[in-house]
């Protein structure tokens, strides 16, 4: 009887488990490296979520305002914002990514000096703001104007490039769970962005993530913050929709 | 008169300078002639197979190389491709894979055309030199031994 209840229950769950075989790049590390992400004390990207928690409440600019001037208490004005981005820019009737948003804040509506993709302050803010999201599902803008950078994402995403004519596909499709040299390939899932990567020794963009595959594959970059870049962002976002934000990950 | 020589001369050197590929002929699934008309060196082609940022074959496959940690498993093993093909058709798939499986990832060694967003320094380059496939090519040919690890 009891190996009948048993029988019964492993086959209720086997459609479930069918039906989502989506890992986030969590699954694919090692022990140690899955330790450091979950202990927030042990977790360097966690310095840079403080990082921003100082800089969300100091006036900056012309306006001698700051991010909680105009947003309040980030927990609760920011929570889920990161798990809806790319979202549609009604100024320049375009997609917009959140460092994007945090560069235009800062420009236009604070009046100071935008910072630089990459830079340390926009990782730290974009963190911080993203970490307000961590353990809520992925949930996509559902703007129709999102619908065409959307395709085009998903067409780069499939394209061969590079003189090793890969696609992103190829690998994080195709091949995810394999290995390319000593590297397991994971399904490429932006949950953790920005994240701490071990090899670079800092937190970094997921855009920055688009830059290391593509110079593997020997192809012309995407820059940061480009249209294409953005496209990509949102179709993978798309991808992962229901998938956890982890903000910040910690990758090997 | 002589300046327009001198000028058609540098025109047709930088020509020569962007890389044009050797000819070659696919027949029943193998290019049968050595791209250079020269015979591979078996040693030199095994150090192109296990240098990563070289040959990069060892990203995907494993094969024979005991003193290299770290193979992938993306392809099969080269051990004992030289009893499983011939010379001419692993040619084929060193110059242009796509040509036996359209949806291979093998990236193609010797072309250059039907590329997309290939990064400037790499730009009119191919994978290989010409030798460098043949050498590899003498090596995977002298892989017999199925087993071998
Ligand atoms: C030849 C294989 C290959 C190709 C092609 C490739 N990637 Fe990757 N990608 C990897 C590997 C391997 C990693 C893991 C890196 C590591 O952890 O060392 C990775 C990591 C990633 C991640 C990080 C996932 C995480 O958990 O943080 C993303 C996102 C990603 N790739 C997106 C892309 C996109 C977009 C493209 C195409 C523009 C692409 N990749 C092309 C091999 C590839
Ligand atoms: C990014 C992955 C990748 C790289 C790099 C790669 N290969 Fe391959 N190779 C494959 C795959 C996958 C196959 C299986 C056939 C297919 O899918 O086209 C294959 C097939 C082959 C075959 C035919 C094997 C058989 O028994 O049919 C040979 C020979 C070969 N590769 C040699 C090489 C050599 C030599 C190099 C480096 C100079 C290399 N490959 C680099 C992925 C790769």
């Amino acid at each position: 009887m009891n190996r009948l209840v048993a029988l019964w229950l492993v086959c209720a769950a086997l459609p479930a488990a069918a039906q989502d075989a989506r890992k986030s790049g969590f699954a694919f590390m090692g022990p140690d490296t899955q330790a450091m992400q979950t202990d927030d004390l042990a977790n360097p990207g966690m310095l840079f979520v403080l990082e921003g928690d100082a800089l969300w409440k100091a006036p900056v600019g012309a306006s001698q305002k700051s991010c909680a001037s105009c947003h309040g208490d980030a927990p609760q004005t920011m929570k889920g914002v990161a798990a809806r981005y790319p979202d549609f820019d009604e100024a320049t009737q375009a997609p917009i990514d959140l460092a994007g948003r945090i560069i235009q804040c800062r420009a236009e509506r604070q009046g100071a000096a935008p910072p630089q993709r990459e830079g340390h302050e926009l990782l730290a803010l974009t963190s911080y703001v993203a970490h307000q999201s961590r353990d809520l599902a992925i949930a996509p803008a559902q703007d129709a104007r999102l619908a065409s950078a959307r395709a085009q994402g998903a067409a780069l995403y499939s394209t061969r490039m590079g003189q090793l004519n890969f696609s992103c596909a190829q690998c994080h499709d195709d091949n995810a769970g394999g290995h390319l040299g000593a590297a397991p390939i994971p399904q490429a899932h932006p949950t953790g962005y920005p994240l701490y990567r071990l090899e670079w020794q800092a937190l970094g963009s997921l855009q920055r993530r688009f830059r290391n595959c593509l110079s593997g594959m020997r192809a012309e970059p995407i820059s940061a913050g480009s249209a294409d870049a953005i496209a990509l962002e949102l179709f993978l976002m798309d991808r992962a929709t229901g998938m956890k934000l982890e903000t910040p990950a910690v990758r090997p | 008169m002589w300046r327009a020589f001198a000028l058609l001369a540098v025109l047709m050197s930088v020509d020569a300078q962007a890389q044009t590929l050797v000819p070659y002929q696919i027949e029943n699934g193998a290019i049968a002639t050595s791209l250079t008309g020269q015979p591979g060196d078996p040693a030199k082609g095994r150090t192109i197979v296990v240098e990563r940022q070289k040959g990069l074959c060892l990203l995907c496959h494993s094969g024979p190389f005991p003193e290299e940690r770290f193979q992938g498993d993306l392809a099969p093993s080269l051990a004992g491709t030289g009893s499983r093909l011939s010379e001419g058709e692993i040619r084929l798939r060193m110059v242009d894979s796509t040509k036996v499986n359209e949806k291979t990832i093998m990236p193609p060694y010797y072309k250059m055309d039907g590329l997309g967003r290939v990064a400037a320094s790499y730009k009119a380059k191919t994978l290989l030199e010409p030798q460098e496939i043949e050498d590899v090519i003498a090596f995977l040919v002298s892989l017999k031994d199925e087993a071998q690890k």
